[in-house]
């Protein structure tokens, strides 16, 4: 797979866009083939990513800079497809061993983004970006290929243009 | 009496010391403050049951989730009950995955949260 994303979406690290990140994620996995609940799941845990780098990594500051990247798996001989969604920040780096989630048994307010996280996408691997950030690279597997639709079936409601791998600003 | 800064939560009073709280909107880091502060309002007084009806929320996140959780354990500190209604399957997952389902009172309609 190449190294970049087939989509991405640059946005500020404002909690008012983060409903543009959801529709962006549950439309490409609803073409994807995702059912509308498993879309909604993807999308929530996006949305949790979303919130974590907002609130902890960039202690709520509103305009610093998140990358969202997103790639479909197609479906293969070897592999019954999905969908990989990267999130990059220039937030505070954490060791990617302390990315827990709480005990559920303990009830109380907060805490719970990690937790969705896990339990939602099938694979959740946190890395420190070079020099600073991180990156978050979460995996959802697909339905089976019979059961999908063709990734080149329109979907209503969604115009999405294709990254051209052109150089990365970044 | 309502919240003046809330744009998207309706307050009603259908009976004497119930008050029934409808977010029209999705449930985000972005919005679960006005949810929080209106809750805070109405949970005082005379208020001995607090229903929120999430029949228009298509979406809401953990910050709406801990909102709820939060809600639940002031009125229980008030003695008052806090019921959830018309709760779409998108968001009920979410209690589900966080298994908070069964920590709250959930209800199909709102009649039945009236009732309770």
């Amino acid at each position: 797979m190449d190294q970049r994303p087939e989509i991405e979406l640059r946005l500020t690290s404002d909690p008012m866009y983060l409903c543009g990140a959801r529709e962006l994620v549950g439309c490409i996995a609803r073409r994807i083939g995702f059912s509308d609940i498993d879309c909604s799941k993807i999308a929530l845990a996006v949305d949790e990513a979303l919130s974590n780098i907002i609130r902890h990594g960039y202690d709520r500051a509103f305009d610093k800079p998140i990358w969202l990247g997103l790639t479909p798996l197609k479906p293969s001989a070897s592999s019954i497809g999905g969908i990989v969604i990267t999130l990059e920040d220039e937030a505070k780096q954490v060791d990617p061993c302390n990315m827990k989630g709480r005990d559920l048994e303990d009830i109380k307010p907060g805490g719970l983004g990690v937790h969705i996280i896990n339990e939602v996408m099938d694979d959740v691997s946190y890395q420190k970006r070079a020099g600073r950030g991180m990156r978050l690279v979460m995996t959802k597997l697909a339905p089976r290929p019979d059961e999908s639709p063709r990734l080149s079936d329109k979907a209503p409601g969604c115009t999405v243009t294709l990254n051209d791998r052109s150089p990365s600003r970044r | 009496m309502a919240n003046p800064q809330s744009t998207f939560i309706g307050v009603e009073r259908p009976e004497q010391g119930v008050v029934v709280l409808a977010p029209n909107a999705d449930i985000d880091m972005s919005r679960s403050p006005e949810l929080r502060s209106v809750l805070r309002q109405e949970m005082g007084g005379d208020t001995h049951k607090v229903v929120i009806d999430l029949d228009a929320v298509e979406y809401m996140d953990s910050s709406g989730l801990a909102t709820l959780v939060e809600a639940m354990r002031n009125a229980g500190n008030a003695s008052a009950k806090l019921v959830i209604c018309n709760m779409n399957p998108k968001v009920s997952a979410i209690f589900e995955i966080a298994r908070l389902d069964s920590f709250f009172s959930i209800v199909d309609s709102r009649d039945e949260a009236i009732s309770l």
